[in-house]
Order: structure tokens, then C-alpha cells, then sequence
């Protein structure tokens, strides 16, 4: 927990107990420092432009059977900041960030133990519903993935529409599609199928589904790695922009895209974590040996 | 690397041999004789139908049902209009029975019960199913509902022994297409924060719908085509009628009670009532895909 910055989270102990137990908590909870710098021309462009919420990981462990992959881990993605996971693969990257939405308990047999605190709202307390956690939490994963049977319109909606939340359904679906730097490469052929467009669009697409339900933060898991340097540029600009919104956590195999595009890094490593910081000081004077052997490339 | 032979021995190597040519060529011809071979049976069939049902298909075949009246040469037979309606009306039944229950049991399997005891035990008794002869599911519906019941043979109970002849035709076939649509997209769905009833209503189902019709469609086909579990079910009756609680008649009980006629005229309109079930099944296969490919990009 070295990482944990005093001024935000002095108080999350003493509310722990409470907030448990009552998933509003963290609305009325007075966390709020000084709110984050926005940018001039993201604040005119977005009125969504607000100060999302961190995440803080405490003790996480997690299990695939009895295996543990993940294992007791205290990290602090903090609110509109990108945190970039970096590590060789089977590190538990994916597996930390699929604990986050509480997708990894997806997969059968597998579990997790310890807090994830969302603001100051454990999602693995006792009566939390899974499903209002992963509205609060969005995951762009590793391949782009529209829904097949769905046009581009009915894609972004599909959120919208599967968490019957509708209402402005138009003028939300434009929001998403703005947000994610697509409108105006569809905005004229909205009705076309999503599969239609290339792989780049397509993950721009996913993301842009995902932003439709209004996340406080959304995870990203290798989000370029199947696509091309032209297509992955687009998406690191677009991870710039989207961190005035949303908290991002982003895992990547590619250091240099963590460099490019993360405020802090942490580098894990078989299932635990050796380092978090600021991007540049992970990369350029990490305090652990590992670290170092990892960024400049001695093994992974 | 460069040394001056190496060359000459890949050339070697890759050259191609009188010997491995034989051998493609033979296990290409053994494959298309196979191929051939099957081919002939169905070409014969299709060629008989055509020819002796499509003689048999007269003015009024589908527009009188039959008489029963045998006893002159010349005295009318009638058509198979009942025949055609009883089918239609019990495979209906059978379906609005056996296709619900049928994707649900497939969507329990693979959405929710997946890997585990039940999940195996209930596959288990499936794949026993599908093996089960048709007359089997007959005499079971013959001993529950109509000997058990004291009651009398009536269409609905045809139909009910159609679907439990369809149900794991349906179940089986639903479940491969579902095991089919990526886990990526239950997962995008997931994290959205959809409930997992609405990731497979809207997402899972719609993208298994076109695989499914298909299997459906076997499904259909084959209870369409069976005369075993209607015998002593649904029975024959000479009558059209739309009240399935009476006995009905059914184009393959027809072909079965015609068939065996000694009446060459009646022994003909049984090719016509092949002719008219083989082409109902088309027509079904026809208007489904084209159903199934339209919702595909809608």
C-alpha cells in the first residue's frame, strides 16, 4: 500500500464497516478533494467532463480451483489517472483487472478473496449486486468484439438497452460514439452492421458500448493487441481524452504503450505485484532489480 | 549450407514421385466413388417420386380427402387433403411443444449447468433419447394417455409423441450451436452489466438463432416423417379435421394404410402422398432459411 495517496484515502478504514453494507455510501461520502484539471477544450466538448472514482485493491487474491494466480495484492488505480499493468505473460494482469468488475468469478471454478474498493464501496461486500458493479465498472477486452447480430447504433445501445436504462437512447449512442472518436467515420451509415467495420472501429466501437452505460471507471485488457500501429494510436489518443471521464486501467504486454500512455505503472510479476509509481520513474529509475531487468528487456 | 550437392538433393527431395502420385490418385477416386455411390439411392428415390407421385397428383388430390371407398375399379378414391392438414396441424403441436422446452433445456446446459453432475447426467439421458426408435415413444404415449387414461386415440396425442420424439433432436442440436457463439461476447455483455437472462435473450440467443432453425428443422422433418409414433396414437381417419382431440390422419399413416392396399390406384396415391411430404419439408427448409437469413442482419 505504498502507493496509496494520504490525502484521498486517510479516512477509507474507518468506513469500511459501513460501507459493506450499503452500496450508496459512497455517493453521499465526502471524499471529493480539489477536482482534477480538465482541459479547456475537453471541458466545452464533454459536459460528461466529471471526476470519476478511483479503485484501491486490498489483499486481492485470486483463484483459478485452488490455484492462486493472483496473489495478495494492494494497488491504487486512482481517479482520472490511466494506470497501466505491465508484466510477462501469467503474470495475473488480466486476472487483477478481471477481479475489478468481478468478471473473473465467470469462469467456473475460479474465486476471489480480499477487497476491491470502488471509491470506498467494497464490490465484493455482502449485498452488492454483481451486475450494478459492472455498470460502474466497463471492460474493453483484448479482441474487438461487437455483437454480431447488432448494427453499429444497436451496438453502443445494446448497454443502454440490456441494462434497461433507455430514454435520449439517440442522443446517448451519439455521446458514446463522440466519446470513443468514431461519430463521424459512422455517423452516416449508423444502421450498418457492427461487424462491418475494421478492426480499429470496431474496438473504438466496444469502447464506445462500453462509455453508452457511463462507467466511473473502465478497464482495458490489451486493448491494442490486435490491432494495427495506425488503429493503436488512435486508441492511445483516445485513452488521453477519456481519462477526463473515467478512471482507466489498462493491461499491456507492450512497455513502450505503457510509457505513452500511462500517469502511474505497476509491474507485476507471477501473480504479485513488485512496483508501482509514476510511468517515468518505473521506467527510468525503478527501485526494485526486477523491475529494471524487466523494462530493459532481460526476460519476459 | 552452399555446399555444391545440397541443390541436387533438395531437388531431389521435392521432385515429384510416379509412386505418391498413384496413391493421391487412387484415394481421390475411392472418395468420389464413395461419393457416386451414395448419389444413386437418392437420385432413384427422387426419380420415383416424381414420376409415380406426380402421376398421382390429380385435380382434386389435395382438395378432397379420402373415401375409402375401394370396393370398384372406377369408384373415387379421393385425395389426401386430411393427410396433409393432420400432419401440418400435429407437427405444429409437436414443435410448439418440443422447440421451447427443447432450447431451454439447451440453454440451462450450457449457460448455467455447464461441466456439472446434473448438467452431465441430464446429456446423459438425451443422447439415450436420440437413440430411443420411434415406435418406442408410440408405445409409451399408447400405454400413458390412452390405455392409462381409458380414452381413445386422438391428434394431440400424436403430437405429444412427436415431440418427445423431437425434444432431444431440438436439445442436442441447440446446445452444439450455443457452445458455438463465442465466450467473448456473453463476456462483453456480462461487463456491461447485463443479467445473464438478457445476455442470452438478446445477445447469445439472436446470434445462435440461424444454426438453430437448422436443427429445428431436422427436428421437424423427422417427426414429419414418422409414421411409428402415430399408429396407435393418432390413428387414421378418413375425415379432415381441426379438432385434435379426435382421431387425425397423417400423410405417412396414409402412405402406410395406402401402400398396403391391393388396389394399384391406391398404391399410387401413397407415391403422391410421398411426393406431397417430401415437398412440404422443402417448402418448411425454404421459407425457415430464408426467415433465418433475414433476422441474421436485421
Amino acid at each position: 500500500m505504498s502507493s496509496t495517496r494520504p490525502e484521498e484515502h486517510v479516512t477509507d478504514l474507518d468506513r469500511e464497516s459501513t460501507s459493506e453494507t450499503d452500496p450508496r455510501h459512497a455517493e453521499g461520502a465526502p471524499v471529493a478533494p480539489s477536482p482534477p484539471i480538465i482541459a479547456p477544450e475537453a471541458r466545452a466538448h464533454a459536459a460528461t467532463a466529471t471526476r470519476a472514482v478511483g479503485v484501491r485493491l486490498d489483499e486481492l487474491r485470486a483463484f483459478y480451483g485452488s490455484a492462486e494466480q493472483v496473489r495478495g495484492i494492494d494497488l491504487d488505480f486512482r481517479a482520472n489517472e490511466v494506470t497501466a499493468i505491465i508484466g510477462p505473460s501469467g503474470s495475473g494482469k488480466s486476472t487483477v483487472v478481471r477481479c475489478i468488475n468481478r468478471m473473473h468469478e465467470e469462469i467456473p471454478g475460479a474465486h476471489a478473496e480480499g477487497r476491491v474498493l470502488l471509491d470506498d464501496v467494497d464490490v465484493y461486500g455482502a449485498g452488492i449486486d454483481v451486475v450494478a458493479v459492472r455498470r460502474a465498472i466497463g471492460m474493453v477486452f483484448q479482441k474487438p468484439n461487437p455483437f454480431p447480430t447488432m448494427s453499429i447504433f444497436d451496438n453502443v445501445a445494446s448497454g443502454l438497452r440490456l441494462t434497461a436504462r433507455r430514454g435520449e437512447l439517440h442522443e446517448k449512442v451519439e455521446r458514446a460514439l463522440r466519446g470513443a472518436g468514431l461519430w463521424d467515420e459512422v455517423s452516416g451509415r449508423l444502421s450498418e452492421p457492427g461487424a462491418g467495420l475494421s478492426g480499429g472501429q470496431q474496438q473504438r466501437l466496444c469502447i464506445a458500448r462500453s462509455l453508452a452505460v457511463e462507467p466511473e471507471v473502465l478497464l482495458m485488457d490489451e486493448p491494442c493487441s490486435a490491432l494495427d500501429p495506425i488503429a493503436t494510436l488512435k486508441i492511445e489518443e483516445l485513452i488521453e481524452e477519456l481519462k477526463q471521464r473515467v478512471t482507466i486501467v489498462i493491461v499491456t504486454h507492450n512497455m513502450q504503450q505503457a510509457a505513452r500512455v500511462a500517469d502511474r505503472t505497476a509491474f507485476m510479476l507471477d501473480g504479485g505485484l513488485v512496483e508501482v509509481g509514476p510511468t517515468q520513474e518505473i521506467f527510468t529509475k525503478p527501485t526494485d532489480p526486477r523491475t529494471e531487468e524487466y523494462v530493459t528487456g532481460k526476460f519476459g | 549450407m552452399s555446399a555444391p550437392g545440397a541443390t541436387a538433393k533438395l531437388l531431389d527431395r521435392c521432385a515429384a514421385s510416379p509412386a505418391r502420385r498413384r496413391r493421391d490418385r487412387l484415394a481421390r477416386g475411392s472418395v468420389l466413388a464413395a461419393t457416386l455411390l451414395a448419389l444413386v439411392p437418392l437420385v432413384l428415390i427422387v426419380y420415383y417420386l416424381l414420376k409415380k407421385g406426380l402421376g398421382a397428383w390429380s385435380g382434386d388430390f389435395f382438395t378432397t380427402d379420402p373415401t375409402g371407398n375401394t370396393f370398384f375399379k372406377n369408384s373415387d378414391i379421393g385425395g389426401v387433403k386430411s393427410a396433409i392438414l393432420g400432419t401440418i396441424e400435429m407437427v405444429a403441436l409437436a414443435s410448439a411443444i418440443a422447440v421451447p422446452v427443447g432450447v431451454g433445456v439447451a440453454v440451462w446446459l450450457v449457460e448455467y449447468g455447464r461441466n456439472g453432475a446434473f448438467a452431465n447426467t441430464v446429456r446423459f439421458f438425451i443422447d439415450v433419447l436420440t437413440g430411443v426408435p420411434s415406435i418406442v415413444f408410440g408405445l409409451f404415449v399408447y400405454i400413458t394417455l390412452i390405455v392409462g387414461t381409458g380414452t381413445s386415440y386422438a391428434g394431440w396425442k400424436g403430437s405429444i409423441a412427436l415431440s418427445l420424439l423431437m425434444l432431444p433432436v431440438v436439445t442436442r442440436s441447440a446446445e452444439v450451436i450455443l457452445t458455438l457463439v463465442p465466450g467473448e461476447l456473453r463476456e462483453s455483455a456480462l461487463a456491461l452489466g447485463a443479467p445473464r437472462w438478457r445476455v442470452v435473450g438478446r445477445i447469445v440467443l439472436p446470434t445462435a438463432l440461424p444454426g438453430m432453425v437448422t436443427g429445428i428443422l431436422l427436428a421437424v422433418a423427422r417427426a414429419a416423417g414418422e409414421t411409428a409414433p402415430l399408429l396407435f396414437t393418432a390413428a387414421y381417419t378418413h375425415e379432415t379435421t381441426t379438432n385434435l382431440g379426435s382421431f387425425m390422419n397423417s400423410l405417412p399413416v396414409q402412405i402406410y394404410t395406402d401402400v398396403t392396399s391391393p388396389t394399384p390406384r391406391i398404391v399410387e396415391r401413397a407415391w403422391g402422398a410421398a411426393l406431397a411430404l417430401v415437398t412440404l419439408i422443402l417448402l418448411l427448409n425454404l421459407i425457415a432459411r430464408l426467415v433465418s437469413r433475414r433476422s441474421r442482419l436485421a
